[in-house]
């Protein structure tokens, strides 16, 4: 029900993201969805990728500091108030999102979100009991 | 286990004989055959014959690493050229570097004080001594080296640089002793995790390092990842180089000071006064036996103090105290002193940061700025922004609670901060450029 996240720091300088994304392009790697984060002095570059293990190592070997999460995608019905619908199952079941950002493809007639929660577990259970779907990793990876 | 019974466990009243004796020979030595002393010692309206005891050292001036810039490069050597047979130099940041003459005599003694403090670190005989001191000008390399050969250990000149290559004779010429400066010692980790090589693996059991000021923080670090004692040595290329003075392995505590062959004191930076034994100021040594080029009353630049105590391991010359920093590296930033190396005992007590930093003091709208640069790991890194903004506001409290001064803390990427394979380059002040 988890999907792998994979997060990269990035210093607030002309190119640094250029670089990220050539060396996953060079490796082969596809990028699913991306969420740049990011202060006055640096940034940090979310990524859900075709190959995570792969592009984790790829980035490491060329002196990034990168990291894996698990967050949870989930489906979110292509009509007013859907997101919302969500949001309020969350906030009922007192799950904290710490994140979220939307996918670039769509699933069927359906939006698709990443959430990072502080606590992944409950909040599978808490939006599974709320009838809310949950897209697996491979679906996501492959999309 | 100790190199030198018979000179190492002397006792005290024979140790400060033993000083009065060779003091008074250097004094008169360099008063005949150094023009620049003998000016200097007219200057005080001193003479050689008026030093009769330790106390009266206070009344000759004192000689300043600017007086072998104005002597280069062989102004202040006290025999003639023929009966020098190594010279030395250390880098100038600014201007002509420092030059220093030894005679045969001179290596021996040197090769002697290194044995004694390779023992004193806890080597012998059979180790097998990797030395990745600089072999050149600068003193480290050849001096660890010949002090090597004379405690009979068998000696890889590895010299710096080449961290692969490092790793790899490391493995399989099975080295026991480490010298090398200490981040150095970290990157060689560093790279050794990233190569998959285990120290734990590894037969050595001794660090040596020296060359530049480090914590004792950095020092557990250090044992901790190349699984070693690490043992701090001193030593300056204008009193000798390494091996002036060194800890043992017993107490790990201060650094035993060669007292045969040098007279330790300690001043007041600012006035110059001498301080009793046990209070922290300048370290000023002058050398009792050197014949090349003989210091009187050098002042290193560098904060200690004396510890008077005697040491459990039972030797009986004074210790002094891990170098808190080089007056010279000081920085005074809006009114407060501050050595980089208080900022890294502060970096080192955070979890998941590594001693890797770099300090920028830069002057905005006539005040000063230190901005405090770190490097993000994989251990201190998180995909949430307020994880690594409590990092470095953690940081920022810590520094202001420990030194009072405020700073801006930048987190950075892996290994922007250059690594030194010689000595870190810990400081960028730009006030000095305005
Ligand atoms: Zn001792």
């Amino acid at each position: 029900m988890k999907v792998e996240q994979i997060s990269i720091f990035i210093e607030n300088k002309s190119g640094r993201l250029a670089e990220v994304t050539r060396v996953l392009g060079e490796a082969g790697v596809n990028i699913r969805a991306l969420s740049l984060a990011d202060t006055s002095d640096f940034g940090i570059l979310r990524l859900i990728v075709n190959k995570t293990d792969e592009a984790k190592a790829v980035l490491k070997s060329k002196g990034f500091t990168v990291n894996k999460t698990d967050v949870v995608a989930v489906e979110v019905p292509d009509r007013p108030l859907g997101l919302n619908s969500i949001l309020e199952i969350l906030d009922q079941g007192k799950v904290n999102v710490e994140y979220m950002y939307a996918f670039v493809e769509r699933c069927g007639e359906n939006a698709v979100i990443i959430f990072r929660f502080d606590n992944t577990d409950e909040a599978i259970q808490v939006l599974t009991q709320g009838g809310i779907t949950i897209l697996k990793g491979e679906r996501i990876y492959n999309m | 286990m100790i190199w030198n019974d018979e000179f190492e466990t002397l006792p005290r009243e024979v140790i400060e004989s033993l000083q009065v004796k060779r003091l008074r020979q250097t004094l008169e030595r360099v008063n005949a055959t150094v023009p620049f002393y003998r000016e200097q010692f007219r200057k005080a309206g001193v003479t050689p014959e008026q030093i009769k005891s330790l106390d009266d050292l206070r009344r000759l001036p004192f000689t300043l690493k600017q007086d072998m810039r104005d002597n280069y490069p062989y102004g202040l050597f006290a025999v003639p050229l023929e009966q020098i047979v190594r010279i030395h130099a250390s880098s100038g940041t600014t201007g002509k570097p420092t030059v220093v003459g030894y005679t045969r005599r001179d290596i021996d003694t040197w090769s002697e004080l290194m044995a004694r403090s390779f023992v004193a670190a806890g080597a012998h005989k059979g180790d097998v001594i990797h030395n990745a001191y600089g072999y050149g000008l600068f003193t480290g390399g050849l001096g660890a080296h010949y002090g090597a050969e004379r405690l009979g250990a068998s000696v890889i000149p590895m010299s710096g640089g080449n961290t692969m290559k490092q790793l790899m004779i490391m493995q399989d010429f099975g080295s026991t002793v480490l010298t090398c400066t200490p981040s150095y010692s970290l990157y060689l980790a560093e790279v050794a995790a990233e190569e998959g090589i285990d120290f734990k693996a590894l037969k050595l059991k001794v660090g040596i390092f020296g060359a530049e000021p480090w914590s004792e923080q950095m020092r557990k670090e250090i044992e901790e990842k190349l699984n070693l004692k690490a043992i701090d040595i001193y030593g300056l290329s204008e009193i000798l180089g390494p091996g002036v003075a060194i800890e043992c392995i017993e107490a790990q505590k201060g650094l035993h000071i060669w007292e045969d062959h040098f007279i330790p004191e300690i001043i007041d930076p600012d006035s110059g006064e001498v301080l009793p034994w046990g209070e922290q100021g300048e370290l000023v040594i002058t050398t009792i036996t050197k014949e090349g080029i003989p210091m009187i009353r050098y002042r290193t630049r560098d904060i200690t103090r004396i510890i008077p105590e005697p040491c459990i391991c039972g030797r009986t010359h004074v210790r002094l105290e891990r170098m808190s920093g080089r007056s010279d590296d000081m920085l005074i930033i809006r009114g407060v002193n501050v050595f980089p190396s208080q900022i890294e005992s502060v970096l080192i007590t955070i979890e998941g940061v590594e001693p890797h930093y770099q300090l920028i003091v830069d002057r905005e709208e006539n005040l000063d700025t230190l901005e405090v640069q770190v490097e993000v790991n994989e251990q201190s890194f998180s995909d949430e922004i307020k994880v690594l903004q409590g990092l470095s506001n953690r940081i920022r409290k810590e520094i202001k609670d420990m030194l009072g001064v405020t700073c801006k803390v930048r987190l950075v990427e892996p290994k922007t901060i250059a690594r030194s394979e010689g000595k870190a380059k810990r400081v960028i002040d730009k006030r000095k450029e305005q």
